[in-house]
């Protein structure tokens, strides 16, 4: 814009950013109207409507004024943003600590039971947060690695949980057997899936993902006489120590270890249990990334023709990763089986599914980092907001939103390749040592 | 001649109702380079395609190696030491250009990965210096080449590209095409081209076809096929 220009645009920046308020008030009016002016009452005859204009008039008012106020501060024209923009120099210093970021987050998680002002409900929060961050890492596999949108993960969790309360219920079998038959029926009914949805790709893939996951709560739901419908299933066994019941009997965990009985140590000991699990979880797909397998996701995610033509075999390549996504799936619901003692199709509803993807586009897909993280804001979030539970939707929405905003694609949006170019010195380096050898 | 390595017969394909192709016959012997020029939308990009079965020719048959391959499974005849660099370059963006050549190995199981590597990156120098860059955010000539060498990975016995020398510098087109006849001359590799800049493919070329309209028109020796008065017409107005 040419100086010249300054002089006459100065007085209508008032305008523009009134006459925008005003606009956003319409909005908001709109908005507003419906949702909080109008209110459906139950009465003895019936269905009556209630008017709250006042509520409406607040909204408003709200917005208009928030929005002047935002024009005229903030988003005043000329001035610098700084919304959606983190400083190189932040972006460079984070970069150079999240190589230990992730080693800490680890060694603090072990050493969190054993500290002595942790108490319990820490601990139990600490089951909660790892298990989603456990389911996070097996979506990843899936969404992030493989880029298969999968709106049913939960299916597979219900799976797993399921496994085990009716193994245990009808044939008396201990967790430890369970967990891996858990993950092997979950990964099973991963292939059931994933047969059906290999032409489909994003949002048709999807829905017909969603919709699997209902069918599965559905028939759990529905399948009176198996899974006692809607009221779950309950007395599942707990899980034990090697063999060692946490109990008061005499070969109780705490008598055989000469300790006073404390229910704590359950606790603690899901809590490790859980932690090993997720662990597991990242292991491996650590692993399986710097494999055949784990790069043939990638491509796959990335171009799926390109891939064929390079003889992947897709059909093969898309089966692993749903099998091996459902499978962690699977140990962490028979994980939450065990803990619970209790379940029913309630805890495996589509807002799970929705959860747990959120937290794996949060955490920017493909960082095993990034999701544990998104994991730990999001459900310590919404443990926060546990007082106040008619708000927590509206922060889940807003937590997303803002991320959304600052980081568009994740919180760690990095990719770290899998195979990096060694240097000539390093490569010589080896070849001595192959000569050595 | 004996029997050619790659022969399509009589092979149409379809898009929906539309037909792409209407019954093409090329051969591509063992050793040679096989040039296919055409104006846009003649059919050579699907013709490429049809080859490595996306999608599969509907009626007529292309053999290779004395194999039938026309229903054969995309990924299958992958494994059949064809090797192709598309159209439009389908290089994997995220993925660095290590990874991007390492999964052009995939299909020989990473048998000679290292050496191969090495080999690439001495025909490509410039794909060395970008080694842990990523795909996307190469320019448009370097993604050229990493298709290329993505292609070669594999360690192919026929290699196809489609306009290899689109969006390159003449210079770099002009080194492209000098490593292309070197393999050929020296490893005995078979190429299927497929250009617009027809000079150059055709020079190069022992043989040559042209494509209208799904239809082969014209066939012959590529130095022959560059004088004949149609050609140069249609294709190398200023074509040099
Ligand atoms: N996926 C598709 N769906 C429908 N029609 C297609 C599709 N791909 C190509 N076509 C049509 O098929 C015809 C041949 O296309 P093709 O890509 O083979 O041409 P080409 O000879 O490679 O052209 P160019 O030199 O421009 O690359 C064109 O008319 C094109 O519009
Ligand atoms: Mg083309």
């Amino acid at each position: 814009m040419p100086d010249a220009h300054a002089g006459a645009a100065a007085p209508s920046v008032f305008a523009v950013a009134f006459k925008d308020a005003a606009l956003a008030a319409l909005v908001a009016l709109g908005l507003a109207a419906p949702m909080l002016g109008l209110v459906t009452v139950q009465t003895q005859s019936g269905i009556e409507l209630e008017q709250h204009w006042g509520r409406v008039a607040i909204a408003v008012a709200i917005v208009f004024a928030g929005r002047l106020l935002l024009n005229l501060t903030l988003w005043r024209p000329g001035r610098k943003k700084s919304l959606g923009y983190v400083p190189p120099k932040v972006e460079a210093r984070l970069a150079r600590f999240a190589k230990y970021l992730a080693p800490l987050a680890i060694l603090g998680a072990v050493v969190m039971p054993m500290l002595p002002f942790t108490e319990r409900y820490a601990i139990d929060l600490g089951i909660l947060v790892l298990t989603y961050v456990m389911l996070g890492w097996g979506l990843n596999i899936v969404v992030g690695l493989a880029g298969l949108l999968d709106l049913g993960y939960v299916a597979f969790y219900a799976v797993g949980a399921y496994s085990y309360a009716l193994l245990a219920q009808y044939f008396g079998l201990s967790f430890w057997v369970c967990l891996p038959l858990a993950g092997i029926l979950a990964a099973f009914w991963g292939v059931i899936l994933g047969f059906p949805v290999l032409r489909l790709r994003g949002d048709y893939l999807a829905i017909v993902t969603l919709a699997f996951g209902e069918i599965i709560r559905i028939v759990l739901l529905n399948w009176y006489w198996f899974t006692g419908g809607p009221n779950g299933i309950s007395g599942i066994p707990r899980p034990s120590f090697f063999g060692l019941d946490f109990d008061r009997g005499d070969d109780g965990f705490a008598a055989t270890f000469g300790l006073d009985y404390s229910p704590l140590h359950r606790i603690v000991f899901l809590y490790y249990l859980i932690l090993a699990l997720a662990l597991i979880t990242n292991f491996v797909t650590i692993r399986l990334r710097r494999l055949p397998i784990g790069r043939a996701w990638e491509a796959l995610r990335e171009d799926e023709i390109a891939c064929r033509s390079l003889g992947i075999n897709t059909v093969n390549t898309k089966l692993t990763a749903f099998a091996l996504g459902a499978m962690f799936a699977g140990f962490a619901g028979s994980f939450f089986a065990t803990r619970q003692g209790f379940i029913s199709p309630e805890s495996f509803v589509f807002m799970e599914s929705a959860l747990i993807l959120a937290i794996v586009v949060l955490g920017g897909m493909g960082s095993q980092f990034g999701v544990a993280v998104a994991a730990v804001v999001m459900i310590g979030g919404f443990e926060l907001f546990r007082e106040f539970s008619d708000y927590r939707m509206i922060t889940f929405g807003l937590v997303m939103v803002l991320i959304m905003i600052w980081r568009p694609r994740g919180l760690v949006s990095t990719r770290s390749p899998s195979v990096f170019l060694k240097e000539k010195k390093a490569i010589s380096g080896s070849l001595v040592q192959e000569g050595h050898g | 001649m004996t029997e050619p390595l790659l022969s399509i017969r009589g092979v149409t394909a379809y898009y929906g109702a539309i037909a792409a192709l209407k019954g093409v016959d090329v051969d591509v012997g063992e050793g040679e380079i096989v040039t296919l020029i055409g104006a846009n939308g003649a059919g050579k990009s699907t013709l490429m395609m049809t080859i490595f079965g996306a999608p599969q020719a509907r009626d007529g048959a292309i053999v290779y190696d004395g194999q039938d391959i026309t229903r054969t499974p995309t990924h299958k005849i992958a494994q059949l030491k064809i090797a192709q660099s598309p159209e439009g370059r389908r290089i994997f963006p995220r993925m660095s250009v290590v990874e991007n050549l390492k999964m052009g190995a995939a299909v020989t199981g990473y048998a000679h990965y290292d050496a191969d590597l090495q080999r690439m990156f001495e025909i490509f120098p410039r794909l060395k210096e970008r080694a842990n860059q990523r795909g996307g955010t190469l320019s448009g000539g370097e993604q050229q080449m990493l298709a290329i060498a993505r292609a070669l990975m594999s360690r192919p016995r026929l290699l196809m590209l489609d306009e290899p020398s689109l969006g390159l510098a003449p210079l770099i087109a002009k080194q492209i095409f000098a490593v292309i006849a070197e393999l050929n001359r020296t490893e005995g590799l078979t190429v299927f081209l497929v250009e617009q800049n027809a000079y150059h493919a055709l020079k190069l070329a022992h043989r040559g076809y042209v494509m209208v309209n799904g239809r082969i028109t014209l066939s012959g020796a590529g130095r022959e096929l560059l004088e004949r008065e149609e050609v140069r017409a249609a294709y190398l107005e200023g074509g040099r």
